[in-house]
């Protein structure tokens, strides 16, 4: 007991680009000497790939998951076999950041059914009578800022009970002007999403207006792929009966690792699209939708 | 020091750069002329309350759609399904009805104390999470009437959660240095606290409801200061813009004054902000008028004139904020930019309120115009007399001016239906008109206040504002004749029916009377008012009464005993004291105080008449004397009354009174068997005997000058004296009685001389009246061999060990006695003192130094023409050797 492993990333924000070399420390703190096998560190980098049961079915969505895709892969020995003395040791360690023939390092990206991930992993290994020691941390890899100027795409916007599409009984629908416009759909994803809204006109007292970040993530494998549209956040911009005719700012701040630049390679794609719901007293929910690009530059 | 030695030139220099240095900060930090929230607070909290029941809904699961959980690819139903499993083990899901005000007040502070252990114990995100559903609370209208005070309760849970992660990072960068400066820029932050920082704001920004999100943002915004120099400058003018997203007119006005005060607190230079919250505020001001609005007031069953006020506190505030400083162009813009809007009564109100009191004061006029047109709408016009009257009572309007706002202002006053209306704002314009006015004005004012607070006793529910229109009133007439000469004043002062209010405001008089009145008075006017209003105080005494408080009413009544004069008709004033004394009769410091000024006025008359009375003046000093003789035995103190009995005899001995001054002395000996043992002083229960010492030896000295009555025998009174001595019974242990024979020894000593040491003027004492006659000095004789044997009685019973020293020190006290006043040629005497100096030394417990310098003393007073006796005596008193 009281044997612990850590390991330190030198950056605070663990924040990495290709070809640049990850530092940092492992630690181990013990009050008795410890006696080992030798310690390695492994760096690994995959994207995992899940289908979504909504496309293959619940159980195939267990059992049939695309194999991972490794990105990365290498393993250096730290230490060998031998004896730490009591107290705390720290052993640094330097690991470029490079890839393998035409591989990607993309970029560190929580979804729901793709995930790229990035994992430090220290193992100690040790006498049959211990168990041996694994501490895992991930790291972040961004990818590298791209080239040349990010053209701004501004939109503009009117939804009215006629813009409307997948509307049963338009006649029902209470009178509504919402006026409004996104700085751009190309963004950088450091940078929020911007714009304004206006409600220049609504017969219906207004409940709420929010932004739906979704990501729209496909999965191709051989029998075809399966493209999933799942929510990511939904910010509330407008909370009860706004005045008429002052804009409302559109302001959303892109989540950390759950977003990443649009990504698009042979086996899996990531987008992302952002819906503007307003939802009118007795339950009426307008959605206008519009996909975004996101890049890093 | 250094002034004087430094050059004109660098002085110069350095006030100038001291002078820049305070500009500097001028811009960056509020001064004091800034009235801070706290102060606000306590006042928001009292005025708006509530019978109604409110409820609290908490849910402190994790939120759906925050981007906070999925971290592994798992079927969607499935990670709905374990964070339900999360919720449940969290079992922090609940809402709370049927809460009173106080339970509610209550829950808050709990979580207050939560968030505050929350983040003590590391638990980062439950804390957030306890201030984002606090947050929330915000976004809820119902029971309206609050709203205010639980803005101000939960904004005091937001300034607690903003502090603790400003200091938290704050101390993630002392780390390695040692502490940041106060004007840190963000290059000197290190990348862990930047992190950490960066951390909330996403948090924060990922925040799904908009009123929890902006006012969290908001509570953190000065941790911008950590990431970059421009944050806080980009931050305000967006959370400013996001406001306009919240649809309640009322929770959005409070969301501005919330960004307001903390943009006042982090960045006062950023004006702007400021200024386009109050804009887009008018943008918005049509809606408090919508449909909406409207619909919710008929929910809720409010009426319009008690919703427009809610509104004050917010609009206050930002107001203020904004004329913080602000150039009058921009105060004139405002002012226009609000007439516009139909000169709204709301707006009007608040700008009264918010902005500078001299600024409103110059335009008074204009202020009573927009008031006399502005559309009510709803808005009580009352409320702004009030605030234009605070104005005025802050800052003067044009000389030319003030009659006219009188008139116009009291004309929609004096209009008013509603009694608590009418005085709340008749409290305010009492100020204007005591400040600028004559007591003609005041008097209508406060004619004007009865006639309206009488009817129905509303007087009733408005004692603190009646209260303070008394203040006012004294505040401003420091010339007592003319404050009574206002003939409502009095009658005024009738309203105070409660009697625990009625004599506040009596002391508050008489505070201001021993203040302000500098000359002695006899003002008839005066006098009667007064008279009444000491009387008030006094009834109110009771067996209930505190201690401190009879003090208290004592010192006032006294103060104005003191003040009153009738120059040299002094029998105008004995009637006056004799009159006092009936009043006060049951203040015992007041009956105590007029004996003291009673025997003064007898003393003044001696003065007067320089000694020889006349039959006039003998009789009125007699009167004099018989007020003491009377009022003393009402007395409960018992030394208070031995010490008057004497000074009042002195005071009756020094007036030719003999028979007087004689009961006074035998008053005071038959009261002394009653003395108790132990008296209470200052709560604190002490033994008695000290006191009684020291009055008697006081007691002894007036007695030497006292001349024995023909009627009675010689010393007549010390032989009284001595009985009563003899008969009192003394603490066992104590050797008191010995020192007090000890003094009488003294006393007799000094009365066997052929002329006393002092005397009176005009009064006879023993010596004249004896002239050193042979049978009074064997009187004399035998009286001072009975004490002494006395002395010697007790010092026999002093052998037991512990008493022994006792038995040395009294026996070289007694010793000294004798060699201080005694004849030693006389051989007894010699003998005695021989005696007792071996009796001090018998027992070792004498000290020797003492001894050494006595024996010193008697061999330098032999060498004294006239001494050579005691030369021999000093030969027989051995020294005790120290082995």
């Amino acid at each position: 007991m009281g044997t612990s492993l850590d390991i330190k990333i030198k950056r605070a924000n663990k924040v990495y680009h290709a070809g640049e070399i990850l530092s940092g420390v492992v630690v181990l703190s013990s009050k008795d000497s410890v006696q080992h096998q030798g310690v390695s560190l492994t760096m690994e980098g995959t994207v995992n790939l899940q289908l979504s049961a909504k496309s293959v079915g619940v159980f195939e969505a267990f059992y049939n998951s695309v194999k991972p895709i490794q990105i990365i892969n290498s393993t250096i020995e730290m230490v060998k076999p031998g004896k730490f003395p009591s107290g705390k040791t720290e052993i640094p360690f330097e690991f470029p950041l490079h890839v393998k023939g035409n591989k990607v390092l993309y970029e560190t990206y929580h979804g729901v059914f793709v995930n790229i991930q990035y994992t430090l992993r220290c193992d100690m290994r040790r006498s049959l009578l211990a168990k041996d020691l694994t501490k895992t941390c991930e790291f972040i890899v961004h990818s590298a800022p791209q080239r040349g100027k990010l053209t701004p795409s501004p939109v503009d916007f009117t939804i009215t009970p006629e813009t409307l599409q997948n509307v049963k009984e338009r006649a029902l629908l209470p009178k509504f002007l919402i006026r409004g416009h996104l700085n751009s759909t190309n963004c950088t994803i450091t940078q929020p999403l911007t714009g304004e809204l206006v409600v220049e006109h609504s017969d219906a007292a207004i409940r709420s207006i929010e932004l739906q970040l979704v990501r729209v993530e496909t999965c191709g494998c051989a029998e075809g792929y399966a493209r999933d549209a799942t929510e990511i956040q939904n910010i509330q911009i407008a909370d009860g009966d706004v005045c008429r005719g002052l804009s409302v700012p559109i302001h959303m701040v892109f989540p950390r690792l759950f977003t990443c630049p649009t990504l698009e390679t042979t086996n899996f794609k990531v987008e992302f699209e952002v819906n503007i719901v307003v939802l009118l007293h007795a339950d009426h929910l307008i959605t206008e939708n519009f996909p975004l690009k996101l890049c890093r530059m | 020091m250094f002034a004087a030695t430094a050059d004109p030139a660098a002085i110069a220099a350095a006030t100038e750069s001291s002078r820049k240095k305070r500009d500097t900060d001028d811009s960056s930090i509020v001064g004091s002329d800034f009235e801070p929230w706290a102060n606000k607070r306590g006042e928001i909290l009292a005025r708006y309350t509530t019978t109604e029941k409110l409820s609290i809904n908490l849910f402190m699961g994790s939120e759906k759609g925050r981007a906070g959980t999925a971290t592994s690819a798992m079927s969607e139903k499935v990670r709905t399904r374990l964070e339900e499993l999360d919720d449940f083990e969290e079992g922090s899901q609940k809402e709370l009805l049927n809460l009173t005000q106080q339970d509610y007040v209550n829950r808050i502070e709990e979580l207050n104390q939560s968030l505050k252990d929350a983040w003590a114990s590391d638990q980062k995100v439950k804390a957030l999470k306890i201030v984002i559903q606090c947050s929330k609370l915000l976004s809820d209208t119902s029971v309206i009437q609050f709203y205010p005070s639980k803005f101000v309760l939960i904004t005091d849970i937001l300034d607690t959660f903003g502090k603790l992660v400003y200091e938290r990072i704050l101390s993630m960068c002392v780390g390695n240095r040692s502490t940041l400066p106060d004007h840190f820029s963000p290059e000197n932050v290190n990348d862990t606290a930047k992190e950490t920082c960066l951390n909330w704001f996403f948090k924060i920004a990922s925040i799904r409801e908009l009123i929890p999100r902006f006012y969290v943002e908001a509570s953190i915004l000065k941790c911008n200061k950590f990431l970059s120099k421009t944050g806080i400058s980009e931050c305000l003018p967006r959370l400013t813009c996001m406001i306009r997203g919240i649809g309640d007119p009322l929770v959005s006005v409070y969301a501005r004054a919330y960004l307001c005060r903390v943009g006042m607190e982090v960045a006062p230079h950023l004006k702007e902000s400021l200024n386009k919250n109050f804009f887009d505020f008018l943008l918005t001001f049509k809606q408090i008028h919508g449909d909406a609005v409207q619909n919710q007031l008929v929910l809720q069953g409010v009426e319009l004139p008690s919703y427009l006020p809610l509104y004050s506190p917010a609009m206050d505030w930002i107001f203020q904020c904004i004329s913080y400083h602000a150039p009058e162009v921009l105060l004139t813009e405002m002012m226009e930019r609000c007439k516009k809007l139909g000169n709204n009564a709301l707006l009007l109100n608040s700008v009264m309120s918010a902005f500078r009191a001299e600024f409103v004061a110059t335009r008074c006029m204009d202020f009573i115009g927009m008031i006399k047109e502005c559309d009510e709408s709803g808005f009580p016009k009352h409320l702004l007399f009030r605030s234009l009257g605070l104005n005025l009572a802050l800052a003067d309007p044009p000389e030319s001016d003030r009659l006219q706002i009188l008139n116009e202002a009291w004309k929609v006053i004096t209009k008013l239906k509603n009694p608590q209306d009418y005085i709340n704002c008749a409290e305010v314009w009492v100020e204007y008109t005591c400040k600028h006015f004559t007591k003609r004005e005041v008097n209508t004012v406060l004619a004007d206040v009865i006639k309206h607070m009488t009817p129905d006793r509303a007087f009733e529910d408005s004692y603190p504002q009646l209260q303070s229109i008394i203040k006012k009133v004294i505040a401003h007439f420091h010339d007592f004749s003319v404050l009574f000469s206002v003939e409502k004043f009095l009658p005024f002062l009738d309203m105070f029916q409660k009697e625990s209010v009625r004599v506040e405001v009596c002391k508050y008089i008489m505070e201001a009377f021993i203040k302000h009145q500098q000359e002695p008075t006899k003002d008839p006017v005066i006098l009667n008012a007064l008279l009444h209003i000491c009387k008030t105080m006094h009834d109110s005494v009771n067996a209930l009464t505190l201690e401190d408080e009879k003090r208290t009413l004592a010192h006032l009544i006294n103060g104005f005993i003191k003040m009153v004069s009738f120059g040299r008709d002094f029998e105008q004033q004995l009637s006056f004291y004799v009159e006092s004394r009936s009043m006060f009769c049951n203040l015992e410091p007041v009956l105590v105080h007029l004996i003291h000024s009673v025997n003064r006025l007898a003393m003044e008359t001696r003065k007067v008449m320089k000694g020889n009375h006349s039959r006039k003046t003998a009789a009125f000093v007699r009167a004099c004397v018989a007020y003491c003789f009377i009022t003393i035995p009402s007395l409960v103190g018992i030394f208070t009354r031995l010490n008057l009995y004497l000074h009042s005899g002195q005071v009756a001995l020094a007036n030719q009174c003999l028979s007087q001054a004689d009961a006074f002395f035998k008053a005071a000996i038959s009261l002394i068997p009653e003395v108790p043992k132990m008296i209470n002083i200052d709560g604190k229960m002490r033994p008695s005997e000290s006191f009684l010492l020291e009055f008697l030896c006081n007691f002894f000295s007036t007695l030497l000058i006292v001349p024995d009555h023909p009627e009675h025998g010689v010393l007549f009174l010390v032989r009284e004296l001595l009985n009563v001595i003899q008969d009192y019974t003394w603490e066992d242990n104590s050797d008191d009685k010995i020192r007090i024979y000890t003094c009488v020894l003294h006393l007799l000593s000094a009365m066997s001389q052929e002329t006393y040491l002092y005397h009176i003027d005009k009064v006879d004492s023993n010596d004249s009246l004896y002239g050193g006659d042979s049978k009074f000095l064997a009187e004399n004789n035998k009286l001072c061999e009975t004490v002494m044997a006395q002395i010697l009685e007790h010092l026999k019973t002093l052998v037991k060990d512990e008493a022994l020293k006792r038995q040395s020190l009294l026996g070289l006290s007694f010793f000294n006695s004798i060699l201080a006043h005694g004849d030693l040629r006389n051989n007894k005497l010699n003998q005695l003192s021989v005696n007792l100096w071996h009796l001090a030394q018998r027992h070792g417990c004498a000290d020797t130094r003492t001894m050494v310098k006595t024996l010193e003393y008697i061999k330098k007073q032999s060498k004294q023409p006239g001494m050579n006796h005691l030369t021999e005596l000093a030969l027989r008193l051995p020294l005790q050797t120290r082995t």
